[in-house]
This record gives structure tokens, C-alpha cells and sequence, in this order.
């Protein structure tokens, strides 16, 4: 009977010359590595979504005496419209990119990042002109709980696109694949997702 | 042999990026997956050593009735630091280590996915760690609230200041969660994108299939936990009232929210212990692992229900009579795929021509105990009977037969039989026997005792108790003092034959599995090539490899 083991023999693909299947197998580890780790993410999220939802139906006062919870201004509806407009541009970015269109995807990239300072920018006014506090009975710890964790999440978002822009500069950078430059847009559309259910969760659902 | 020329590209790429530490760098700054697995090791043995000292003093605390040894709060900072230090710092991240080194030479890969990752993973354990322990000095004590940490007990904050030590456990475990995430992240990957050529699932060492399901569990069910002590962090340091039950907010929503987690972290401790019979038990028994297939998918039907049942340590919280019903039948359920694995291990033996070292006789108490631990399991599911103990010795000695007498006696078998693998050498086989059965009766002595006492009504978590219950107390405390002990011959052995044991081949074991195919210990890429899998594991009693001891059973 055979050796169940034939160390010396080898069955992949050519990898070619140029190492473009090394490349593709980071790239696909990296992106798998990547979006399960969204997905782990993405269950702390629903464990505070729980929580809301959980609190919001049982409790007998959901809004203290004198508070009236989050309430759907102008601003609030343009920051939902400014973020959630910027997957668009970061997915033009990336397109441009894959085109080696440098410039443009620079130029497209930068206008996320701003995008996404403008939101954390309206977020904090909205909260400095609130008349309630995260010690505020369950709509204020519920309400900063939610909008504080998803706010960390477009920071880091933030900072890994200036890492991604600073990177963008260094000479032969793209030459090993960019899946940097694709984790960092999967992770901006996933920050952009969850706000859909901040908003939904936080302000067209109204305690009555 | 034929000269690949694809070799040449691959192993001229590979050597870009070895740039291997030398001397005392070696074990600081490497991303050697095998470097960190035995960084791991050695790290949580130190801290499974520290944690297993608290409950030598609470054993001596309750040899008499009365509080006498620790004052009040002080015992509380023990059971809690003892049983957060022990998950947390032992059993998950031991395993992990084991995986770390294991996992890739048993699927034919060169790393883990990400080897930076992993050793920042690695870093975060002795600092959470030492934080943890650091909390022992604070004026304010340690954490008091045991290691599930409930409110409104845990939000109490007695002493008033603002560095607590409830604020440093929460800091602990949500540190030790990302830590997690990060191994997650990391084993999931490499399992499913690393595979040696030929290498399919279902050729898969059964150690490989524990490691992904449990750390798909920690993936998927971990976050939960992170939630909750991102919740306890707010109330306690900004007072957002989520938990308090005065203020609107809901303590039972804390439970159901640490259990989602917490529960299936049983499976995730257990999942690798069961890898690490399915791998010995054959070896030991020179036959293949019986029903194979079964025992690979019985892991994810493990994890799965695993992920159903967590109400069911929550049945005195009030729960309602559906919501007991429901997770009673889940609970049960657990049985049927653990059962199959049981059975499976059984049918290897039967016929088998046994070895008895080392490392077989602590699988092979391992699953013993590990039935009587579930049969407990199965009892302690029932609603009824559950109501009846609960918050009694009985569910202490319920679960330290399976994280003590199954699981850590796993990790035992799993270091004697890959510690030639590892080091190239052989432990010294008197030290370790003397070593188990230190263990198997130490163990025994130390948690049987609580079934009993537990059945007769003893609260668990008091530092005095009445008197009545003192005789099997004395017992239990002498089994603790012995088991103390037993990690000397250990010690002793395994420092002793890392030096100084004899020197041994590639296999000693005349084992299957890719881990052996390479040299001991295995050179830094694992392997001179990478091997390609043409059968399925455990081909014991078929091979023509000469193996003395092995039987040709055709």
C-alpha cells in the first residue's frame, strides 16, 4: 500500500513569472481575513441593536420627565446624506484606481474622508446642543452608546484612508495588489450599513 | 524525486520575508507560529499556576467553617480573579497556543495567515494579564463579582474610586476579547485558505475541525460579551443606567447578553480538548479513528447548538416557563453530537493494541471523566433539577470535571504527545506517569466532593458555611493541596527533558498526520517542500511504515 504522503511532489498551479498568484493569494486571504472580521464586528453591534430594541419594549418610561429624545432635524438628515453618499465616491475612488488613474483616485479618496469629517463634525454639534445625557434614563445611554461606537468606527475609518492616501505616495506601493486601498472601502461601506440602523433604530423609531 | 522548478519561485519569494531573530530575540520578536504557540504555552502555564494558588487558598480557607484564613472581600477577589484567570488566561488561550503551533503543520502550511497579527494577538495576553493581577493592588481590591461579573452586584463599586478593580476586569476582558478576535481572524483564514494541496476538509486532522469551529464560535459569539463590558463600562464609569433596575434598566439583559458568549465558550474550550483525543486515542491505540466523518461534522453540530442553549444558566433569573422548556430541549440536544464523539473514542479502543504512556492515560481519563461530567450536564439541564442546585457546589463540580478533569487533562495529553515534536527530544516517562496520577487522584479528590455537597444545599461563592459540611470540605481541600503538587513532577519534567531528554526521531510515535512528516522540531517554513495530501487521516494499522507495537489487522 502507498504512503498516504508524497512530500516530493507538487500539484498547484504555475505560479507565473511575475508572481501574480502570490499576489492574488494574499489578496484573497487578506479579503477573507478582512470581511470575517467585519462580520465579528458587525456582532457587537447587533448585541447593542438587541439591547436598544430589548430596553425600548419593556420599559415603562423610556423617556425621562422633560426629555424628548433624538429628534430628525435638518442637519441630522443631511449628515445621514452626506455619509451614506460617500460609499458612492469611495467606490468611484476605487474604480479609479484599478484604472491607475493615481490623481483621481486621490482626489476622490480625500473627498471621503471628508465627507466623513463633516459627519463626525454635525454629529458632536448635535450632541453639545441635546437637552439629555448618557446618564439621561435609557433613551441617553442608549442613544450616546450608539452613535459614540458607530462615531469610533467612522474615525478609524478616517485614519485608515489617510494611512491608505499617505501609502499612496510611496513609489511601486501598488505593485504587490491594493487590497489595502479594498479592505479600507469594504470597511467605510460596513460603517456606512450600520449607520442605516443607528438612524432607523435611534430616530424614525419613536417611543411613544 | 522530481526537481520542481516551481520550488525554485516559491522558496526564493519565502525568502524575502524570513528574516529570522536570533538568540534571546528569537522569543520576543518572532512571527514563528511555532515560536508563539510555545509563547503561549509558557505564559498561560504561569498564569494557570497563579490562578490555581488562589483556590489553594480558598481550599484552605474552607477546611474549617469558619471564615478564618482571607477576610470576606479579599475571598471574593479570589474566585473571581480564580475563575477569570483560568478561562481566560488558561483553558482558551493554552488551546490556542496548542493551535498556533499545530494547525499549520498539520494542514501543510508554512505560517498562520497574518503572522503579525498573531503576535500581537500573543502580546495582548501577559498584558491583560498583569493588569488583571495588577488590580490586586489597588485600594479598592480586586473585582468581587465573580467571573460573570453580574449587575447589579458588579456596578456597586464600594470603595468609590474611579479606578476600580471592576473597571480593570472590564479592561481585561475586553483587551483578551480583541486578542481572541485577532486568533479568530487568523485561524479561520489560514484553515480555509492554507491547505496544502490535497489537503480537503474532510482530510483534515479532527484537531483541525475542533480549531475552526471553536474559533468560529469566538468569531461569531465573542463580540457579545465585548458588548456587554462596553455596557458595564458606560454604567459604571458614566453612569448610563442600562443595567440598574431602579433606573428603568435591566440586569437580566447583562446575563442574557454575557451567556451568548459565555456558554458557547464551554465549546470553545472543550472543541480542542475533543481534537486532542481524536488524535491521541488512535495513536495510542495503533487503529483509525472510528466514524471519522461523523466525529469531523459532529464538531460543527456541537458549535452549532452550542450557540441555542445559553438561557439555560439563566433558569432562576426569572426566565419564563416557555423560554425553560425550549432551552431544556436544546440543552439535551448537546448530547447527541458530544455522544457521538464519545462512542467514536470508544469504538477506537475496542480491539485496539493499547499503549499506555503518558499521554494516552490522560485521554483516556480525560474522556472518562469527561462522560460523568456530562451525565451531570445532562442532569443539570433539566429544569427541575437545575432549580434545585442552583448556585450550589454541585454546579462547581459540574464544571470543574469538565474544565478541569477534561479539559486541562487534554492539554496534559497534548503537550506529552507533541513535546517531541516540539523539542526533538522525549520527556522522561516515570516524572510524567507520577505526574498523572498525582492529577487523576488529586483531581477527583478535589471535585467529587462538591457533587455531594452541592445535593446537601452548599451555597458556593461563601468563605464560612455550616458546619454540617465540613468532613467532604476537608476532603476536597486535601485533593486541592495534592493537585498543587502534581505540577511539580511536571515541571521538573518538562524543563528537565527539554535540556537534557533523550534525543528521539521525527515520529517517535509512529503517528500519522503532516505534523510528523517534517523533522523534530520542524525547521522555520515547516517544511523542505510543501507536502500534498493524497488520503484521509488516522491510516494507523495500514501503513507499511515499520511501526513496532503496531498490529497489521487485516
Amino acid at each position: 500500500m502507498e504512503s498516504p504522503i508524497h512530500p516530493n511532489h507538487l500539484q498547484q498551479p504555475l505560479p507565473q513569472p511575475d508572481g501574480s498568484a502570490h499576489i492574488e493569494d494574499e489578496r484573497s486571504k487578506v479579503m477573507f481575513g478582512f470581511t470575517i472580521f467585519l462580520l465579528s464586528e458587525s456582532i457587537i453591534f447587533v448585541s447593542f441593536f438587541v439591547t436598544l430594541i430589548a430596553l425600548k419594549l419593556t420599559a415603562h418610561q423610556w423617556l425621562p420627565p422633560g426629555v424628548s429624545g433624538p429628534e430628525i432635524t435638518t442637519p441630522v438628515i443631511i449628515n445621514t446624506v452626506v455619509l451614506l453618499s460617500s460609499s458612492i465616491v469611495i467606490y468611484f475612488a476605487e474604480r479609479a484606481l484599478e484604472r491607475n488613474h493615481l490623481g483621481k483616485f486621490r482626489l476622490l479618496w480625500l473627498t471621503t474622508s471628508a465627507m466623513g469629517a463633516y459627519f463626525l463634525v454635525g454629529e458632536i454639534k448635535e450632541w453639545l446642543g441635546l437637552n439629555f445625557g448618557v446618564s439621561t434614563g435609557l433613551v441617553g445611554a442608549t442613544f450616546y452608546l450608539l452613535t459614540g461606537f458607530h462615531g469610533l468606527h467612522v474615525t478609524a475609518g478616517i485614519i485608515l484612508q489617510m494611512i491608505m492616501l499617505a501609502r499612496s505616495f510611496i513609489p511601486g506601493n501598488y505593485n504587490h495588489g491594493r487590497y489595502g486601498v479594498s479592505a479600507v472601502s469594504l470597511f467605510w461601506h460596513f460603517v456606512d450599513a450600520i449607520w442605516i440602523f443607528v438612524f432607523s433604530l435611534l430616530y424614525l423609531w419613536q417611543a411613544t | 524525486m522530481t526537481n520542481n522548478p516551481i520550488e525554485g519561485i516559491a522558496s526564493a519569494h519565502e525568502s524575502e520575508h524570513i528574516e529570522q531573530e536570533t538568540g534571546w530575540q528569537r522569543y520576543f520578536f518572532s512571527t514563528d507560529h511555532k515560536v508563539i504557540g510555545i509563547q503561549y504555552l509558557v505564559t498561560t502555564f504561569i498564569f494557570f499556576l497563579i490562578a490555581g494558588l488562589f483556590s489553594m487558598v480558598m481550599r484552605g480557607e474552607l477546611v474549617t467553617p469558619e471564615s478564618d484564613i482571607v477576610d470576606r472581600p479579599l475571598y471574593n477577589g479570589l474566585f473571581t480573579m480564580h475563575g477569570t484567570m483560568m478561562i481566560f488566561l488558561w483553558i482558551i488561550p493554552t488551546q490556542v497556543g496548542l493551535a498556533n503551533y499545530l494547525v499549520p503543520l498539520m494542514i501543510g502550511a508554512r505560517d498562520m495567515a497574518f503572522p503579525l497579527l498573531n503576535e500581537i494577538a500573543y502580546w495582548i495576553i501577559p498584558f491583560a494579564g498583569l493588569l488583571l493581577l495588577s488590580s490586586f493592588l489597588l485600594p479598592s481590591g480586586t473585582a468581587q463579582a465573580g467571573w460573570w461579573s453580574y449587575p447589579p452586584v458588579s456596578l456597586q463599586n464600594p470603595s468609590g474610586h474611579v479606578f476600580n478593580g471592576e473597571l480593570f476586569w472590564i479592561l481585561g476582558i475586553a483587551l483578551l476579547g480583541i486578542s481572541s478576535i485577532m486568533g479568530g481572524v487568523n485561524f479561520v483564514t489560514t484553515i480555509v485558505k492554507m491547505r496544502a494541496p490535497g489537503m480537503t476538509y474532510f482530510r483534515m486532522p479532527i484537531f483541525v475541525w475542533t480549531v475552526l469551529s471553536a474559533q468560529l464560535l469566538q468569531l461569531f459569539c465573542l463580540p457579545a460579551l465585548t458588548g456587554a463590558a462596553i455596557l458595564l463600562f458606560l454604567e459604571l464609569t458614566l453612569g448610563a443606567p442600562l443595567f440598574n433596575p431602579f433606573k428603568e434598566g435591566s440586569p437580566i439583559l447583562y446575563q442574557h447578553l454575557f451567556w451568548f458568549y459565555s456558554h458557547p465558550a464551554v465549546y470553545v474550550m472543550v472543541l480542542p480538548a475533543f481534537g486532542v483525543f481524536s488524535e491521541v486515542i488512535p495513536a495510542f491505540s495503533r487503529k483509525p479513528l472510528f466514524g471519522y466523518r461523523s466525529v469531523a461534522l459532529a464538531s460543527f453540530g456541537i458549535a452549532i447548538v452550542s450557540t441555542l442553549v445559553w438561557v439555560h444558566h439563566m433558569f432562576a433569573s426569572g426566565t419564563p416557563g416557555w423560554m425553560r422548556m425550549l432551552f431544556m430541549l436544546t440543552t439535551m440536544l448537546v448530547a447527541v453530537p458530544t455522544g457521538v464523539k464519545v462512542f467514536a473514542w470508544a469504538a477506537t479502543i475496542w480491539n485496539g493494541k493499547l499503549h499506555l504512556q503518558t499521554p494516552m492515560l490522560f485521554a483516556l481519563a480525560g474522556v472518562v471523566m469527561f462522560v460523568f461530567a456530562g451525565i451531570t450536564g445532562v442532569m443539570l439541564g433539566s429544569t427541575a433539577f437545575d432549580l434545585h442546585v442552583n448556585n450550589t457546589y454541585f454546579v462547581v463540580g459540574h464544571f470543574h470535571y469538565v474544565v478541569y478533569n477534561t479539559i486541562t487533562m487534554a492539554i496534559f495529553a497534548a503537550i506529552y504527545y507533541w513535546f517531541p515534536k516540539i523539542t526533538g527530544r522525549m520527556y522522561a516517562e516515570g516524572w510524567g506517569k507520577l505526574h498523572f496520577w498525582l492529577t487523576f487522584i488529586g483531581a477527583n479528590l478535589t471535585f467529587f466532593p462538591m457533587h455531594p455537597l452541592g445535593l446537601q444545599g452548599m451555597v458556593r461563592r461563601i468563605s464560612s458555611y455550616d458546619p454540617q459540611y465540613q468532613s467532604w470540605n476537608i476532603v476536597a481541600s486535601i485533593g486541592s493541596f495534592l493537585l498543587g503538587m502534581a505540577t511539580l513532577p511536571f515541571i521538573i519534567n518538562m524543563v528537565g527533558s527539554t535540556l537534557q531528554g533523550r534525543k528521539v526521531s521525527d515520529n517517535p510515535w509512529h503517528a500519522t498526520g503532516l505534523e510528523w512528516t517534517t523533522s523534530s522540531p520542524p525547521p522555520v517554513e515547516n517544511f523542505e517542500e510543501i507536502p500534498v495530501v493524497t488520503s484521509a487521516p488516522y491510516g494507523y494499522g495500514k501503513s507499511k511504515a515499520p511501526s513496532p507495537g503496531a498490529t497489521d489487522r487485516e
